[in-house]
């Protein structure tokens, strides 16, 4: 039973108040930071209604009144439960505040992607479309093979690299290279990528080469870094107690990593991979270099042009035809899309961790 | 158990959705022509490539619809990269035809005729009017001069009611609103275009050469036409230049040529070509054209881009040449031209011009 | 100790091949990505030297490399900068409030709206910038440039369209705060719950908790976290491309004006469909400097993080 909220308040712990005031100090009423953040809001809201500020200054107005908690504390219960008021007030803000691009982004997003769903839209490509209509079927299948498949190179490689640096390498200098490299490596713009995936295909296809794999290939660049850096981070953070349990007990290292450390870190890596396959799925450049556009259905990863979602949605956004509108909904069709196959891996993800990490405190 | 069961089950079911989606394709396309109609005999097939300016593309899609719904076992592709990373695939071989929002200079001539082992074939394909857009309360209607235009874009004149404006305009009531200027950021043909507009008839005003990138300091820039559109719809007292059938609801400038103001229409358009000169030294079937901007023929717009599709003239394999040949015949036909106006708002070709692109493009062939 | 037991000692050098292969699995895992980055650093300077001695006719604007390099460099410098000032608290917030500040049901739901942000595609940034943000930024640059024009920050002219390296930056800000809060918050979830308790049990506030139990655990976490982000932000190109207003050769210490110097990664973006020959390679070559500028800062970092090695919390 165990809970990181505050201590028990003094309606949990009945008798005489000089007690309590003994035990935990003066302290602000259990109402008080509700009652603080309620009357910031209402006058935000009338100011917002009456005087017709902006949502951002409402907000900031907010943020000001809230303030006024640490301030009571100071006086009331002291300097340190003041600090932990005001980095409550910091920390809530600072996550009102990432809410703030996150809706207006979504909220936009969705409004404007849903206009074009529908059966058509996932089953129909644009081949032989000109204005309404059409589909992304062909985009659809680019994009789940491409990303799929860079997750298939990107995968094993970065998490044997994060098992060699965290598992076998002692910190030996091949190791810090390594993690150094893989630091740079991140700063890669994916523009780069696409064309070094671009060259290295022409060395052995010859010009014009345009492949799905080769996207692959691009995109894996970009997602490597990413895998060796969360699944190195998940790591270092199984305790060492475990390994050293496990070797006690006589099991080889490799079975001590695959079956105790690998386990263990499961959550964190899989949200890792998450990210990494996040990070790259929404990739225009590099595929529009390498794998092409096309209007037409292509399966095949090593042959010919493969169109992809964030490749259409940015052709179709900046060059529209005439009229625009049919386009560049289906524009807006293509980045939804995309947030649902993240949101449905985000899902298979958490799935994952649940089913198959070690059951625990967690 | 069931942890063990899901482990085998999970890539099991990756692998039945993938192979669920290799399955079946779109409910568009269909692999076979049974399309009712059968092909006619000259029907052409197999797998074309270009890539080049992305002005074009909207166009091209259009074209690939018509052309891929009459030939059904051919499959059209054109990669937006840019016209210079056309030319540059054109001339590296990547690519059956390139699409380019200028004409090859020598330099490159020289290469792509190396590589072609021929001639080249280099038609203008897509000739579309560019307007100048402005959004301005109260302004429905606006003409300006070529000088007035330079002059609003190198920032010398800084609010709508300046004098050389009022000159133009002695009827508008035009307010005190200062103009932001907005230019294209990214590096374009329609750039290139405009700048040589204004180089060569405000060449008392505009000192700087002509183009791909907006050469002078300041202003407003913004990407692509979308977002020039963008920039000049989100501002008030913005003027910009864009292709003139993405404008929407902005406010199209008419330009002054000669002693008359002409809106920037596609037919306006279409009838720059028949003033234009052709580059000299260039084959026969190498149709580069100077534009005339400094035309004072009536009902000529001067502001125009002509970009180009650009193909080699033999082909050491049959299938490509007359799959090459089919395209551009379509695209330069009467029908194919029409259908880029109905669906990019291009200008198209005609009259006399029109016959010399097509009888050039007639001489594709396989070696 | 083990010469000592002579029987351990035998068991200890029998190799088992299960071990040999997942070791040399691992350690060619390693070796691949160091082959794979050589790869890029040779195709950069392979393609990039033409570029940087490029004559200043090949160059954009008729300079020679490093002058037209420069204001490219200080751009994508300041964007990135920006970014992370304004990313990294909120990011650490984000991530405290959803591990140990939320409810637990909610934080879940949370996290995973946070880390769908991830893979909105940049093109939706831009248009999310270009439509939303720089308009509704518009109004506060120009109450900045007339209250605080002293600072040369704000010096203004305000752009009217609000279109600036200041949105450019949120925009990035936006865009790495997911990689950095999920980062972020993963580690904070795995500090020791023993630790935890034991802060509170010794009386701390939850403050101190988390800055006696979570932080010192999460340091390295935290830097790689902000590594990650502050990659992005140096290669991200599409978004900064569509938002910003750039305005070549620029150097310019304001960030409110329309007139803003671009950043490496949008510059190629927004040239290189229309180069040819070695303009291209001048491209690249800028490319090649970025390449060197993340190797900098990232040696920077490292160093930083190295000096304080005791606090990491790996064991």
């Amino acid at each position: 039973m165990t809970t990181l909220t505050n201590p028990p308040g003094p309606a949990k712990t009945p008798g005489p108040v000089d007690v309590h005031q003994e035990l935990y100090g003066a302290r602000l009423p259990s109402w008080g930071p509700r009652a603080v953040l309620g009357g910031a809001v209402v006058v935000a809201a009338a100011l917002y209604v009456l005087a017709g500020v902006n949502v951002m200054l409402a907000a900031l107005i907010v943020f000001a009144i809230s303030l006024l908690l640490p301030v009571w504390s100071v006086v009331v219960e002291g300097r340190r439960k003041a600090t932990d008021r005001l980095v409550t007030v910091l920390v809530t803000s600072s996550f009102v505040l990432a809410m703030f691009p996150l809706f207006s982004i979504l909220y936009t997003v969705i409004t404007k992607g849903t206009k074009v769903l529908g059966v058509d839209f996932f089953t129909f490509s644009m081949r032989n479309v000109v204005g309404e209509g059409g589909g992304i079927y062909h985009a659809l299948a680019g994009t789940l093979l491409i990303t799929g498949a860079a997750t298939v190179i990107s995968v094993p490689i970065g998490m044997f690299t994060a098992i060699y640096l965290v598992e076998y390498a002692d910190g030996n200098r091949l190791s810090r290279w390594i993690r150094f490299l893989v630091d740079v490596m991140t700063g890669i713009p994916s523009i780069v990528a696409g064309l070094f995936a671009y060259a290295l295909f022409v060395l052995f296809f010859g010009e014009g080469v345009r492949m799905g794999i080769g996207g692959s290939v691009a995109l894996s660049v970009l997602m490597i870094p990413v895998v060796v850096r969360s699944t190195e981070e998940m790591l270092k953070l199984v305790p060492n107690e475990l390994r050293e349990a496990s070797y006690a007990l006589g099991v080889p290292k490799w079975r001590t990593v695959s079956k105790v450390v690998l386990p263990t870190a499961l959550a964190g890596i899989v949200t890792g991979i998450t990210l990494a396959i996040a990070r790259v799925i929404g990739e225009t450049a590099p595929l529009l270099i390498i794998a092409g556009a096309t209007d037409s259905v292509n399966f095949n990863l090593f042959d010919g042009r493969m169109a992809s979602l964030p490749v259409f949605a940015y052709t179709s956004v900046r060059n529209p035809g005439v009229p625009p509108e049919f386009s560049i909904d289906r524009a807006w069709g293509a980045a939804l899309t995309l947030l649902l196959i993240v949101m449905l891996l985000n899902l298979i993800a958490r799935l994952v961790s649940y089913y198959f990490s070690p059951k625990g405190e967690r | 158990m069931i942890r063990k069961k899901l482990r085998v089950a999970a890539p099991a079911a990756m692998l039945a959705l993938a192979l669920g989606l290799s399955a079946c394709g779109a409910g568009n396309e269909d692999s076979s022509s049974d399309d009712g109609a059968a092909p006619s005999g000259d029907s052409v097939s197999g797998t074309l490539n270009g890539a080049g300016s992305s002005a074009q593309e909207a166009a091209v899609g259009a074209w690939k619809a018509k052309f891929q719904t009459a030939n059904s076992d051919a499959t059209v592709n054109y990669d937006p990269v840019g016209s210079g990373g056309g030319r540059e695939q054109f001339i590296a071989g990547g690519v059956q035809f390139a699409g380019s929002d200028a004409y090859l200079t020598d330099e490159e001539l020289t290469g792509a005729k190396e590589k072609c082992e021929s001639d080249i074939v280099e038609v203008p394909t897509y000739v579309s009017p560019i307007a100048v857009v402005y959004n301005l309360d109260g302004v429905d209607d606006l003409n300006l001069s070529a000088e007035t235009i330079a002059g609003i874009f190198a920032g010398k004149i800084a609010t709508w009611d300046d004098a050389a404006i009022k000159a133009d305009n002695p009827d508008a009531e035009l307010p005190s609103t200062k103009i932001t200027p907005v230019h294209r950021s990214d590096d374009s043909g329609t750039t290139q275009n405009f700048t040589d507009y204004l180089s060569k008839a405000a060449s008392s005003v505009w000192t700087d050469e002509a183009a791909q990138t907006w050469p002078i300091k300041g202003g407003e820039a913004a990407e692509g036409t979308s977002g020039v559109i963008a920039a000049v719809g989100g501002g008030d007292g913005t003027v910009g230049y864009a292709d003139e059938s993405q404008a929407g609801e902005l406010g199209k400038a008419n330009v002054k040529v000669g002693e008359d103001f002409v809106a920037p229409t596609p037919e306006a358009a279409a009838k720059v070509l028949d003033t234009a000169k052709a580059v000299e030294g260039r084959d026969a079937t190498d149709i580069a054209v100077d534009i005339d901007r400094t035309t004072e023929a009536a009902g000529v717009y001067p502001i125009v881009l002509a970009s180009y599709q650009i193909a080699c003239q033999t082909y050491s394999d049959a299938d490509t040449a007359a799959l090459v040949k089919a395209w551009l015949t379509y695209v330069t036909s009467t029908d194919g031209q029409s259908a880029a106006a109905d669906a990019a708002g291009s200008a198209p070709l005609s009259g006399d011009f029109a016959t010399k692109v097509q009888a050039a493009v007639e001489t594709i062939k396989a070696a | 100790m083990a010469s000592t037991l002579d029987p351990r000692r035998k068991r200890s050098t029998i190799v088992r091949p299960g071990d040999r292969i997942f070791s040399g699995l691992s350690t060619s895992a390693g070796i691949l990505i160091l082959i794979v980055l050589a790869g890029v650093a040779a195709f950069l300077t392979i393609e990039g030297i033409p570029g940087i001695f490029a004559s200043p006719d090949d160059v954009k604007s008729g300079q020679s490399f490093l002058p037209y390099v420069w204001p490219l460099v200080y751009g994508t410098l300041i964007a990135a900068t920006i970014a992370l000032i304004i990313s990294v608290p909120i990011a650490i917030g984000v991530a405290l409030f959803i591990s140990h500040y939320s409810p637990r049901k909610l934080g879940q739901v949370l996290g995973y709206l946070i880390d769908l942000l991830a893979a909105v595609p940049s093109v939706v940034y831009g248009l999310w910038g270009i439509g939303f943000l720089a308009p509704n930024m518009a109004p506060i640059y120009q109450w900045l440039e007339d209250n605080l024009g002293f600072i040369p920050f704000f010096a203004g002219p305000a752009s009217a369209t609000g279109r600036t390296i200041m949105t450019a930056s949120i925009v990035l800000a936006v865009m790495i705060l997911p990689i950095m809060t999920a980062i972020c918050r993963e580690i904070f979830l795995q500090t020791p719950r023993l630790h935890e308790e034991a802060a509170l049990a010794l009386g701390a506030t939850r403050w101190e908790m988390a800055r006696m139990a979570i932080f010192p655990y999460a340091r390295s976490g935290i830097v790689s976290a902000a590594m990650l982000g502050l990659g992005r932000a140096l290669g991200e190109t599409l978004a900064v491309a569509m938002v910003l207003s750039v305005s070549a050769g620029t150097v310019t210490a304001n960030l409110i004006s329309s007139t803003n110097p671009s950043t490496i990664a949008a510059n190629i973006a927004l040239s290189f469909g229309e180069a040819s020959g070695k303009t291209v390679n001048v491209l690249i070559a800028s490319g090649l400097v970025l390449f060197v500028i993340t190797f900098l800062v990232n040696f920077a970092a490292r160093a930083i993080v190295d000096r304080r090695k005791e606090f990491s919390g790996a064991n």
